[in-house]
């Protein structure tokens, strides 16, 4: 089966600075990829080239079609994307926000139909935001925007979903909800790529981890070959506490490494 | 009632007030024609004197007003929805300020005294002058901060170069002409006028009203609109060239009326539930009504001392800037 | 049965009708019986030329005594504000208008058939001859404009028959402007035998004059005008300042008629004849030393 994202190659320059040193990272329908690695390391920019939206040079296939030559509409259908930063520039109502995710899918002025209706629904039940419909999504708190943004990213239905930190603002609670809705998208076929900062989290919900640092792949595997405690060491500069609960790994970083601990 | 019930509502109070404002336009006037014999002498074609005064000095007058107003709503409506800035306003673009300078040049070298039609098309090569400029300086790549310093460096530019004119004049009559054009003024437009205006305004309106997906994508940001498939090439395209055509050719005829593209999305944006894409008809709407309403002010306040429109709109804008001033301090209290 | 205004639908004709009569050598067509001016200028030629009954309305200006020299006389006739609507329902059967009158209005009207000439600023005497002579052409009032030219050389001749002062004078107006080479305030300046600083400065057109150079070129006769507006501005700042007041009393101070010299008409001549006096009288006594 041909892979949703398939990178190989990928140098990206930003400011005159090389960014990422030829990465390769290949995503299979069924995966739930997290992408870790400190800060700097590329992740952002590793999501946002993956969707044409910097420039770059090596190759990047969305669903076997080179996103150089894919028109913009054709990059929306195949990959949702759901960036670092929560804008929402004017003060419009929840549904409205989340209905946005259906506009790759409409042509022209042509008004939403019950599918894209019940789509939207789904979004807003799966995010838990559906209470919140009518309300002008701008006077939401951080965490409930930051579900309103992720619902009109599922909203939009695509294949694949691409995600820039989704649990940062998130209670526990709603941290691990997100995680369960991208397990689910994963398990019905489609393929979900989302950096992580919480070791935690990715170790218990990823299918795959994938560790990122200073602009090339380090690691990639199942988290407990990934998070070893020597990578955590020379890549985060971390110590941790391992342990195994309710069938998932625990990793909880501890201190600095090279620190006191107790 | 549903956000597009309420839309829609919107929308038929907005055409109506057009309607009602466009017929009263055509009925003021020094000559005091009665409302039937005035609408009827439009449609006579017979060559009586209402009948003249009626196709030849108030509709074109009338259509104006209306077309100019439209523009003026719907280029601020696209510009606050491009730039995610409810400050914006057609004259950021430095597109007005270009025009300004093309009919102040027409002016100055005695071009417009020699032909009746040289000052329009002396502005319309301003605002023409004004995109090249702006794409030039900016690039084609859509960055709206890019786009936003430009038009202030095209737009500080012309201004200095009118101040020149201005200052240069050895002619206070041309001095005293330039100033009053600048104001902004519908008094005395013929149909050649509103012929010479109306293809580019249409083509401005055209090119303005197909961006009401794409803005509203763009509430998200401009990564987030174009990872759903918003080409933001297009959008600064038909943006920038859609504002020049319509707002360069009505800036060009009318002269540099203010505050309309700003206030007229502002005042709106909370009744179209703060979409951009409804707001586009909405304020087109919006701006046909406030400049009509301003004309027709005009006329009646002081009809021998003619007064000057963009006098007016900054009159009756500044009070609203006032309210909304004071509805958004109650609302952070 | 005059030429009657046609049809605006048929504005070509119209037009090549009048190109055609201009083009005939002697004038058939009547006098126009119907007249209506739109520049102050314009309005007080036509005012001074017009015959019984043919000047039918003047611009508001014309009854405003900052600009105009016979607000008076204004008063017997229609007012109007130079819009084409009001203009064109006084049906005239001729507009006079100045070349920076309005651009749409003028245009509006011959759009809707009616005739309008236009008149440029006069710059010289000669200008003033030429436009009492047109005005007197177009409403076919030659005898009466040949008179008042007549009266004008004659009152040229008069100044020029005067002694010789060989005085300076300068012209210090609001925002401090003065009148250089080629104005009619210079050869107004000229007529009354008088040296212009501005001119001998090689100021060209209306410009603007340092209150130094004003000060070291020391006239004899500082001309100011535009002091009586009820509205204070700006403008007239520069007339408080104590270097300009410092020349005021070291020279001698003349107001100058203004709505004299805005339009170039036959009673531009009295300004001329004020500053000769002037000149004439402070000759006699003695320039006050600071």
């Amino acid at each position: 089966m041909r892979p949703l994202l398939s990178i190989s190659g990928l140098r990206v320059r930003l400011g005159g600075k090389a960014v990422l040193h030829g990465l390769d990272l290949s995503v299979e329908a069924g995966e739930f990829v997290g992408l870790i690695g400190p800060n700097g390391a590329g992740k952002s920019t590793l999501l946002r080239s993956a969707l044409g939206l910097l420039p770059y040079s090596g190759t990047v296939l969305l669903d076997g079609a080179d996103v150089a030559a894919l028109p913009a509409r054709g990059r929306a259908e195949k990959a949702a994307y759901l960036a670092q930063e929560r804008e929402i520039a004017w003060a419009v109502p929840v549904e409205t926000v989340v209905a946005l995710g259906r506009a790759p899918h409409r042509r022209g002025f042509a008004a939403p139909g019950p599918r894209d209706d019940a789509i939207v629904e789904e979004a807003m039940r799966r995010m838990d935001v559906a209470a919140f419909r009518d309300r002008i999504a701008t006077d939401l708190s951080g965490g409930e925007k930051a579900r309103v943004l992720t619902a009109r990213a599922l909203a939009q239905d695509t294949p694949l979903l691409l995600a820039d930190e989704p649990t940062a603002g998130l209670d526990p609670a709603h941290q691990i909800a997100l995680m369960r809705v991208f397990r689910e998208l994963a398990a019905s076929g489609r393929g979900v790529v989302a950096s992580l900062h919480d070791l935690g989290l990715a170790a218990r919900w990823c299918s795959r981890l994938v560790l990122v640092a200073k602009g090339c792949v380090v690691a990639e595997g199942r988290p407990e070959e990934v998070l070893t405690p020597e990578r955590l060491r020379d890549v985060y500069g971390v110590t941790a506490f391992f342990a195994d609960a309710a069938g998932a790994p625990v990793i909880l970083p501890l201190d600095i490494a090279g620190g006191q601990t107790d | 009632m549903s956000g597009t019930a309420r839309y829609r509502l919107l929308i038929a109070a907005l055409a109506l007030a057009v309607l009602v404002l466009f017929l009263l336009s055509l009925t003021v006037g020094p000559a005091a024609i009665a409302f039937s014999d005035s609408i009827a002498a439009l449609f006579q074609g017979e060559a009586s004197e209402i009948g003249l005064i009626m196709r030849e000095i108030r509709l074109p007058r009338a259509l104006l007003g209306l077309m100019v107003g439209a523009t003026l709503g719907l280029s601020g409506a696209v510009l606050q929805g491009y730039l995610r800035n409810p400050l914006a306003e057609p004259g950021l673009l430095g597109i007005s300020a270009m025009a300004s300078l093309g009919a102040v040049l027409a002016i100055y070298t005695g071009l417009a005294a020699a032909f009746m039609l040289a000052l329009p098309v002396l502005a319309l090569a301003g605002a023409v002058l004004a995109v090249v400029i702006l794409q030039a300086l900016a690039g084609a790549r859509g960055n709206p901060l890019l786009m936003i310093l430009a038009g202030i460096a095209v737009s500080s530019f012309a201004g200095a170069m009118t101040s020149l004119a201005l200052n240069l004049s050895p002619n206070p009559f041309a001095a005293l002409e330039i100033m009053f054009w600048m104001l902004g003024s519908l008094t005395d437009r013929s149909m050649t006028h509103v012929w010479l205006a109306a293809p580019f305004i249409l083509v401005g309106w055209a090119m303005l009203a197909a961006l009401g997906r794409a803005l509203d994508a763009l509430t998200l940001g401009p990564e987030t609109a174009a990872s759903m498939g918003v080409d933001m090439r297009r959008v600064q395209f038909l943006a920038v060239f859609g504002t020049a055509a319509s707002v360069g050719a009505a800036t060009a005829v009318t002269g540099a009326i203010g505050f309309v593209g700003l206030v007229v999305p502002h005042v709106l944006r909370p009744l179209v539930g703060g979409r951009p894409s409804r707001l586009l008809l909405a304020s087109a709407l919006g701006g046909a009504c406030v400049v009509l309403t301003a004309d027709v002010l005009v006329r009646l306040i002081a009809p021998s001392r003619d007064l000057k429109l963009g006098v007016l709109t900054a009159i009756v804008g500044a009070p609203f800037f006032l309210w909304l001033v004071y509805r958004t301090r109650r609302s952070l209290a | 049965m005059k030429c009657s205004h046609p049809a605006a639908s048929v504005p070509g004709l119209f037009f090549l009708a009048a190109a055609l009569s201009v083009a005939a050598p002697a004038p058939a067509e009547p006098a126009p019986q119907r007249v209506v001016s739109m520049n102050v200028c314009t309005d007080q030629l036509a005012m001074l030329i017009a015959g019984e009954g043919q000047l039918h309305s003047v611009s508001v200006l014309a009854s405003d005594a900052n600009s105009s020299v016979m607000p008076k006389e204004a008063a017997a006739y229609a007012v109007n504000h130079a819009l084409a609507e009001e203009i064109f329902l006084m049906r005239p059967d001729l507009v006079l208008a100045g070349t920076f009158s309005s651009r749409a209005t003028v245009g509006l009207l011959r759009l809707l058939g009616v005739r309008v000439e236009e008149f440029a600023p006069a710059r010289s005497f000669d200008d003033i001859r030429g436009n009492i002579l047109r005005v007197g052409e177009l409403l076919d009032r030659q005898e009466r404009a040949n008179e008042l030219v007549a009266e004008l050389d004659a009152g040229l001749a008069t100044l020029a028959a005067a002694p010789h002062t060989g005085r300076s004078i300068a012209l210090y107006d609001a925002n401090s402007y003065t009148a250089g080479k080629g104005t009619l305030a210079n050869e107004i300046f000229h007529a009354a035998g008088l040296a212009n600083v501005a001119e001998t400065m090689g100021i060209t057109g209306s410009g603007r004059v340092p209150l130094e150079l004003l000060v070291v070129a020391r006239p004899d006769i500082v001309a100011s005008s535009f002091r009586d507006y009820d509205a204070p501005a700006l403008a007239q700042e520069n007339f408080v300042h104590p270097a300009f007041a410092a020349l005021e009393a070291a020279g001698q101070t003349v107001a100058v008629p203004v709505p004299n010299m805005i339009c170039g008409a036959p009673f531009t001549l009295e300004a001329a004849f004020v500053l000769q006096r002037a000149a004439a009288q402070g000759k006699a006594g003695d320039r006050k030393r600071p």
